[in-house]
């Protein structure tokens, strides 16, 4: 029922539908506060047993009005209707029912709820094993759900930033503003992060006056200043829900949440890092309920909740009222609700003493202890202070047990709240976040006036700190104190449970009987009873639930303790901590300089790392891979092939030392190459396993440029950074990557030479560039370098220029290459022909591997010391029978073979006993016409001309194979030195 | 022999200036570097050989602008030399007559696509893109930072311009991440 005021703008009228039903409300409306005003009390069934729920608050801690917002892709499970922004044309959805809200079939559950106390699931579906993932989870996955989950891409964009500020404040009711207004003035970088749509927080809800006006209206006024400051960032719609080191909070901005469809382009929500130099908490306090009997009804709230519909939502759940409180500010709600023409029946007071509210039926050390009924409060049962039993008719029940400091966020660093008797609740602890500190309701300061001042004060100290001055100017607000007799739940006398945790359906006597379970420790109580969990996280049930077992164990509330808040404070969308990192932005890519290139000619890209290199280059009338594949490799061989060796990593290594730094890295020497020759070398890890390989040239006395494979070349230059700067500090050596600086190419093939001949200004002769060569070369008149290395075993050139050149010297070479039928072949013809070769590559350096595995054991100098060298030696490492590196062919030339496959010896058991190592790299060869692979095979070495089961278990496979060498092609290596 | 002359192409070839909301964004093309490191022991050298180039070495998260050069600093006793205006200069040959063996010099032209990025307000589109506090930048500012898990540089050039460089092979995804930043706040 809507009553008169409020802050709504009655002149605009939004359309929305809850359950396929239309409503009418305002802007400034909540789902929440709108189905109130539409006398719709139930919005949702409990987790467990299907109870009809309806809101309880009015904010953040909601547990019970939990729905689905829109349809379609954009459907969200598991909103709260008092948080979510009422739009014109809102859809939303009850969920965990079937098929209605009000004839929900899975209430059967309540019935049978005396099989359903806590622990039943554990203690009943044991046996059989199996049947727990196969059939009991998913049915009852099935009844207990929360929403449902569209299962479509969410069509929305999310976003992330960084902020930087002097003070933080979190939350902008009285203290926030009051701190805020107080930084702001004197200059300070301030953010002020809250997460509702209006600022003020109780202000809004309260009656308050603060100095000359209404305290909504000094709200009003104080972000309007706020706002004209510069220095000042009012972040709106915006919860900080982490708080990490160094003074970082995390925030969700719900940027565009509050309209149907965000805006083309813009993100609906931005997960915000801020970066903050210290940091105010002003979050406030929230309202927790008295169990009792039948305490779930719709229509039974707490009592501040009410009074934030009846003032800011002009809004009352119904027409007849009855309050329960053991404290004063309970007491507000009835005068609140008086004038605005409420009907107030009755004030159940537990305390025996305090004041009175005159001209109401307020009954002192008076309890509630029974509701009904099912889908909407119809009446209470009162037990009065003389023990007898009076019914009262009422539609709406406003419950106040006392407020909890909300001081989560003080939390997330494992600083534990202490207990704060003259309040009732915890306050926050020592060891609280460094940089934070705490003002208003949330440290447990409860009056207006209180919240005010150490907002103010807070954030002058905070930025003293800082050494920045600030003024307190203070108006005048109430200071009343705040009177508590703790009350946390009346003893059901006539049957019905008292419920704790209303999300979760957590009971007092789910509480009791984990304390007979002897589940007496807060954090085994939680998992236990599951109190706290879901999307609310206990926020109105866990300060309860602690006081109930301390009740039941005879201990204090400090004895028995608190659970741990963690981030994030309230619930988080995928979707916004991906930002904008989804589908093709799901990283970077990386483009070669002939990606252009690459691109008209239609080749077929493949990922390497964020790399695209191209995999094979199609020509029209090959309609499988392996035709172009073998095109490419065949034609390579023959006569010519290109292929952008861009990616693989180089790193520029200068400075006197950095013959004796390369020394140390690499296992085999280079301190003692020519200049203007180039070395393979293969780098270990320190414990002795081969790390990396590739060639470095030495374009000068004081100069290397190394190359790494691609997908090692960050990790490589980071080892070789970290040995430069703390292992061998005083090294003369200067490191840097020009991995993109350069466009490179090899060129390979009997006719490379002659293509080159053909661009290259200087003579490349054998004689004047011999294998193993290196040069820094013109190509009419740009700067080029040429190195005479070969992957492919053949004459084979690399040559590079600035990258900005590389388009014109990948067409270049093309168009010079056309008199000998040259191809550009891709990373699928690159493998061919290095397998045909017999060099290793990522398949065999593949972390497990030695040199002495991959048959490189000679080039581990033992006439220096390097990285590994030492522990390539231990024991194990140089066992005789040990994996090495061996070629594999099929006896039966027809049969192809299968990477991943394992040796075992002809006749002996498939099984891992006698398994003798596994193939690792696997081609057809077109120049040698069936299938060929490289693997590690027990004393390989020993082994060459055996016969061999491959056998492949995963793939049905077993085919009889021949070791033999890995060089299969040009194995004296004639053809690279021609 | 000289049969060819290569042409240039640029990162983000065909792409000219785009206009996002109040933001604009171009690739320029137009300057040549190279990374600078002094050799073990020979700072003092360094630092008089930049002054002979009329260049005074920046501290760190600055850059210092002069004429040709302008350096940036990477890093303890490291730098990014920039020549404006010179983008085929084979800028390590020269900086090699101008330091001699007191320093490392490796050119870095082709590692780098350098976006000039204009606007009202970029702290605006930068909170979206790094953790670096751009508000807070003041030109002749310059540091590293990583936009969309890439290592780039961010420089303040003058109010309302910033330069960001980044690795050139991933240029495409640096514009697109900037393109989307600046739709997002227009």
């Amino acid at each position: 029922m809507r009553l008169s005021g409020g802050q709504i703008d009655r002149s605009q009228t939004l359309q929305f539908t809850f359950d396929g039903k239309t409503y009418l409300g305002h802007p400034g409306d909540t789902l929440a506060s709108a189905l109130l005003a539409n006398d719709v009390r139930l919005m949702g069934r409990s987790f467990k047993y299907h109870r009809p729920r309806g809101a309880v608050a009015a904010g953040s801690e909601e547990p019970n009005a939990i729905v689905e917002l829109r349809s379609g892709a954009r459907r969200e499970p598991n909103t709260r209707a008092t948080t979510a922004e009422l739009f014109d044309g809102l859809e939303a959805q009850s969920q965990n029912r079937w098929p209605s809200l009000r004839f929900d079939m899975m209430a059967v559950n309540d019935l049978l709820s005396p099989f359903f106390a806590a622990g039943f699931y554990y203690k009943t579906f044991m046996w059989p094993k199996a049947f727990w993932e196969k059939l009991y989870e998913p049915i009852i996955r099935r009844a207990a759900g929360l929403g449902r989950a569209s299962m479509e891409p969410d069509p929305d964009s999310y976003d992330k930033g960084f902020l930087h500020c002097d003070l933080l404040i979190i939350g902008a009711g009285p203290a926030g503003l009051s701190a805020a207004l107080t930084a702001g003035r004197a200059g300070a970088r301030v953010i002020l992060a809250d997460e509702d749509f209006t600022p003020g927080g109780r202000l809004n809800s309260e009656t308050f006056a603060v100095g000359q006006t209404s305290g909504a209206d000094w709200a009003k006024t104080a972000v309007a200043e706020l706002v004209s400051l510069p220095n000042v960032r009012l972040m709106t719609r915006t919860t900080v829900v982490g708080a990490f080191d160094h003074g970082i909070y995390s925030a969700l901005e719900r940027v565009l949440d509050h309209l149907a469809e965000p805006l083309p382009d813009k993100p609906r929500q931005i997960l915000w890092r801020i970066y903050s130099k210290r940091a105010l908490l002003c979050a406030g306090a929230i309202e927790r309920p008295i169990a009792f009997a039948n305490n779930d009804r719709p229509g039974i709230m707490l009592a501040g909740a009410l009074r934030s519909y009846a003032n800011r939502w002009a809004v009352v759940p119904g027409k007849q009222v009855a309050l329960f409180i053991n404290n004063d500010d309970g007491l507000r709600t009835a005068t609140d609700l008086v004038a605005k023409g409420v009907n107030v029946l009755a004030v159940v007071d537990s305390r025996t003493s305090g004041p009175k509210l005159p001209g109401l039926n307020h009954y002192q050390g008076a309890v509630v202890i029974g509701t009904s009924s099912r889908h909407g409060l119809t009446g209470i049962k009162v037990r009065t202070a003389e023990g007898s039993s009076i019914s009262i008719a009422c539609d709406v029940l406003g419950v106040s047990g006392g407020w909890n400091p909300n001081v989560a966020l003080t939390s997330h660093h494992r600083s534990r709240p202490i207990w704060d008797d003259a309040i009732a609740g915890f306050v926050p602890g020592a060891n609280i976040p460094a940089g934070l500190s705490v003002a208003g309701a949330a440290m447990g300061a409860f009056s207006t006036m209180a919240a005010l001042r150490t907002g103010a004060e807070g954030a002058a100290a905070a930025l003293a700190d800082l050494g920045i001055t600030a003024r307190v100017d203070l108006p005048e607000a109430e200071d009343r104190a705040f009177n508590i007799t703790p009350l946390w739940h009346v003893p059901p006398h006539l049957g019905g449970r008292a419920w704790v945790d209303l999300q979760n359906d957590v009971t007092v006597k789910d509480i009791a009987l984990a304390k007979q379970e002897n589940f007496v420790s807060v954090e085994h109580l939680k998992r236990y009873t599951t109190l706290g969990m879901a999307t609310d996280q206990g926020k109105t049930s866990n300060v309860t639930g602690l006081a109930v077992m301390a009740e039941l164990t005879g201990k204090t509330i400090p004895e028995t303790g608190t659970t741990i808040y963690r981030p994030p404070y309230t619930p988080v969308a995928m979707g916004a901590f991906a930002g904008r990192s989804v589908g093709a932005d799901f990283r970077p890519v990386r483009l070669t300089p002939s990606h252009k290139w690459a691109t008209e000619q239609g080749a077929v890209f493949v990922e390497v790392g964020m790399w695209l290199r191209a995999q094979w280059f199609p020509r029209p009338g090959e309609t499988t891979w392996r035709q172009s594949v073998d095109r490419e490799a065949l034609a390579t061989r023959a006569s010519v092939g290109i292929c952008d060796v861009t990616t693989l990593g180089k790193i520029d290594v200068q400075g006197t030392d950095a013959g004796a730094f390369l020394d140390r890295v690499y296992a085999n020497t280079f301190s003692s190459l020519a200049v203007g020759k180039v070395r393979y070398g293969l780098m270990l890890r320190e414990d002795g396993m081969a790390m990396d390989d590739g060639t470095t040239a030495r374009m000068g006395d004081h100069h290397y440029v190394m190359t790494t494979t691609t997908a090692n070349a960050v990790t490589v230059f980071r080892h070789l950074e970290f040995c430069r700067q703390c292992l061998w500090p005083d090294l003369d050596v200067q490191l840097i990557s020009t991995t993109e600086a350069w466009a490179q190419y090899s060129v390979a093939g009997p006719n490379a030479r002659k293509l080159l001949e053909n661009l290259v200004d200087q003579d490349i002769s054998d004689a004047a560039l011999p294998y193993m060569g290196c040069s820094h070369i013109t190509i009419g008149g740009l700067r080029a370098r040429l190195f005479r290395i070969s992957f492919s075993g053949e004459l084979a050139y690399e040559i590079a220029v600035p990258t900005r050149y590389g388009d014109a010297l990948i067409r270049a070479l093309v168009a010079a290459g056309q008199p000998y039928d040259v191809v550009v072949y891709g990373t699928e013809a690159l493998g061919v022909m290095r397998v045909e070769k017999g060099h290793a590559a990522g398949n065999e350096l593949n972390g497990t591997t030695s040199a002495l595995t991959l048959g490189l054991g000679k080039m581990v100098s033992r006439k220096k010391d390097a990285i590994g060298v030492v522990l390539s030696g231990r024991d194990g490492m140089t066992a005789a029978d040990g994996l090495r590196l061996v070629g594999f062919k099929p006896v039966d030339p027809a049969k192809p073979l299968a990477a991943g496959s394992h040796f075992i010896a002809t006749g002996s058991p498939t099984d891992a006993e006698h398994d003798d190592g596994y193939m690792t790299s696997v081609v057809y060869s077109p120049n040698l016409g069936h299938s060929i692979g490289l693997g590690l095979l027990k004393s390989g070495h020993d082994r060459i001309g055996e016969r061999l089961r491959m056998v492949n278990p995963l793939k049905d496979m077993e085919t009889e194979v021949e070791v033999v060498s890995p060089h299969f092609i040009d194995p004296q290596g004639e053809r690279l030195r021609g | 022999m000289a049969k060819i002359k290569l042409a240039p192409m640029n990162a983000l070839p065909g792409q000219g200036a785009v206009t996002i909301g109040a933001v604009t964004i171009v690739e320029n093309a137009t300057i040549a570097l190279a990374s600078l490191a002094s050799r073990r022991g020979q700072a003092q050298q360094v630092s008089k050989a930049a002054k002979k180039l009329g260049l005074d070495l920046p501290g760190p998260g600055k850059v210092s602008a002069s004429t040709p050069y302008s350096a940036l600093w990477l890093g303890p006793d490291q730098w990014m030399i920039f020549a404006p205006g010179d983008v085929d200069l084979d800028i390590a040959a020269k900086l090699d007559v101008g330091f001699g063996p007191a320093a490392s010099i490796t050119e870095q032209t082709g590692g780098w696509v350098c976006l000039d990025v204009t606007g009202p307000d970029l702290p605006a589109l930068f909170e979206r893109l790094c953790a670096i506090d751009t508000a807070a930048m003041k030109p002749g500012q310059g540091t590293r930072t990583v936009i969309e898990h890439l290592g780039c540089y961010v420089l303040c050039v003058q109010t309302g311009q910033f330069r960001v460089l980044g690795p050139r092979s991933s240029a495409q995804s640096l514009h697109h991440a900037l393109a989307t930043a600046a739709a997002a706040i227009a």
